[in-house]
């Protein structure tokens, strides 16, 4: 355990020749990238470029079709790892929030770690409201998701992944889907949880976000990583023509 | 039953003679409680059966359907694919045959040793309704958005944990009308029981109007009894929707 402490605190995921192709329509074509602890990776490019699948398959949400991906040292694309386990480390926040309809705000922060045993639900319940405390929705700890603002139910989504102590946490375009005027709220959030040090891996249109907190930008396309670099170089001096074009279109 | 000229005394008091005829002598109400006991008995037990055979069939065939691409051991993915055709077979063969022949069939082919009627005839009606139950639980599966499904993924639940926690209440939740109306249908098609001799509710009243050569007084009292039980049922189908509406908005 001792050896391998060190890529454990360096490196968090290693992607190797990550492949998916949806039938004969290939998404990724061979994504190579490390993601290093602390860590806070922007994954920026146009639509149908697969940095959504990209983000998915890091989870395994998206089966690769080929390469691999290690989490902590362990290869997660082995068919005999227990996914599930692994999933635990890796929170994970999506476009559509995708909260538990059928339960109140409290009982989807606490449903996954009571039932996966890693608190008793009073521990759960008291982590859960300091949670929802730190995003400003401790009053809403009884409401249902449909009560909700998008802001608010982004918020509770990020609690929700954060309830579970991940090592990670993947956010799939967190904002797309919001109000205007709720975006903030959101960016906040994640703005707070960077600066914290957690560990993360964003897919999002906001240049703004990028620029300001994060520490690597990826500009992913036709399948690829075409360009990365720190923000200040990534945007200040792009290299690829593919991503100065980019550039031009989204930075207005 | 004779209507003299008319007067409504005339009319309650023929009412009451047929009455005291068809239901008070001899004791014949008795028949239509005891047929009562038994088709309360065998609705309960079908569809208890209903229930169990349906969301089994509907978690293979909606897991079959949405996620059998993800099952990455290759004996779990064909088992559930031989599964899969087991439950399509199912429902085409139960779908595609009437209740009183498949009653029968279970009643002097399949079963001829089993001496209970009352099983025989719970089984043949949960049997069948399982498979309407499959279809209407598999369509509340497939209602509810993937993104549920993802969520609890994510979070390291297994699959089991997901369906059961997340996705099955809120499938049968939106199922719960299609469902209620699948139990209305069960409970009267119990009424052809008689075809195996089994006395149920609608073969007390025939067997009372075979003996009284009276058909309007027992037919009447027949259809009442199952008009009601359908509107007690009704009731509170509604109360418990009312309940998970309250629940989550």
């Amino acid at each position: 355990m001792t050896t391998d402490k060190n890529t454990k605190n360096d490196v968090v995921i290693k992607v190797s020749d990550l492949q998916k192709s949806f039938g004969s329509l290939a998404v990724l074509n061979g994504i190579n990238t490390e993601i290093k602890k602390g860590e806070v990776v922007v994954v920026i490019g146009p639509s149908g470029s697969g940095k959504s699948t990209f983000l998915r398959c890091l989870n395994r949400l998206e089966e690769p079709t080929g390469g691999i991906i290690e989490f902590e040292g362990i290869n997660i694309t082995d068919k005999k790892t227990n996914i599930n386990k692994h999933r635990e480390k890796m929170g994970m926040v999506f476009q559509q929030f995708n909260l538990f309809n059928n339960h109140t705000i409290l009982k989807n922060i606490t449903l996954a770690p009571v039932m996966l045993g890693h608190m008793t639900k009073k521990e759960a319940e008291e982590k859960a409201m300091a949670l929802l405390k730190r995003v400003g929705l401790a009053d809403k700890a009884n409401a249902y998701p449909s009560q909700l603002s998008g802001g608010q139910k982004q918020r509770v989504a990020i609690v929700r992944a954060l309830a579970m102590d991940p090592e990670v946490m993947l956010f799939d375009e967190p904002t797309s889907a919001l109000d205007p005027e709720m975006v903030g709220e959101v960016l906040d959030v994640m703005k707070e949880l960077a600066r914290s040090g957690m560990t993360m891996v964003v897919v999002t249109h906001e240049m703004g976000f990028a620029k300001e907190v994060g520490t690597r930008v990826i500009f992913m396309d036709e399948g690829i990583i075409m360009e990365e670099n720190t923000p200040a170089e990534f945007f200040g001096n792009p290299q690829n023509p593919r991503l100065k074009e980019f550039l031009s279109k989204v930075l207005m | 039953m004779i209507l003299k000229p008319m007067s409504i005394i005339n009319l309650f008091n023929d009412l009451k003679e047929e009455f005291i005829f068809n239901f008070i002598d001899g004791n014949r109400w008795k028949w239509l409680v005891e047929g009562l006991g038994v088709t309360l008995q065998v609705t309960f037990f079908s569809v208890l059966l209903g229930i169990a055979i349906g969301v089994v069939l509907a978690l293979i065939r909606s897991t079959h359907d949405t996620n059998i691409s993800t099952i990455s051991n290759p004996v779990a993915r064909n088992l559930l694919r031989f599964a899969n055709m087991i439950a399509k077979i199912y429902l085409t063969v139960i779908r595609g045959t009437p209740v009183v022949v498949q009653l029968m069939l279970i009643y002097y082919v399949i079963l001829v040793s089993v001496d209970s009627k009352i099983l025989v005839a719970s089984l043949a009606f949960g049997i069948n309704s399982g498979a309407y139950v499959a279809e209407i639980v598999r369509s509340g599966i497939m209602s509810i958005d993937k993104g549920q499904f993802e969520a609890g993924r994510s979070l390291g639940l297994s699959y089991t944990q997901t369906m059961t926690k997340i996705v099955i209440p809120q499938a049968l939740k939106n199922v719960l009308p299609a469902l209620a109306n699948e139990f209305i249908v069960l409970l009267k098609e119990t009424s052809v029981s008689g075809y195996v001799a089994l006395q149920d509710l609608t073969k007390a009243g025939d067997l009372i109007r075979s003996r009284t050569y009276s058909a309007f007084m027992p037919l009447i009292a027949v259809a009442l009894i199952y008009l009601v039980l359908v509107l007690f049922f009704t009731k509170l189908v509604g109360i418990l929707e009312r309940r998970l509406r309250n629940s989550d908005h």
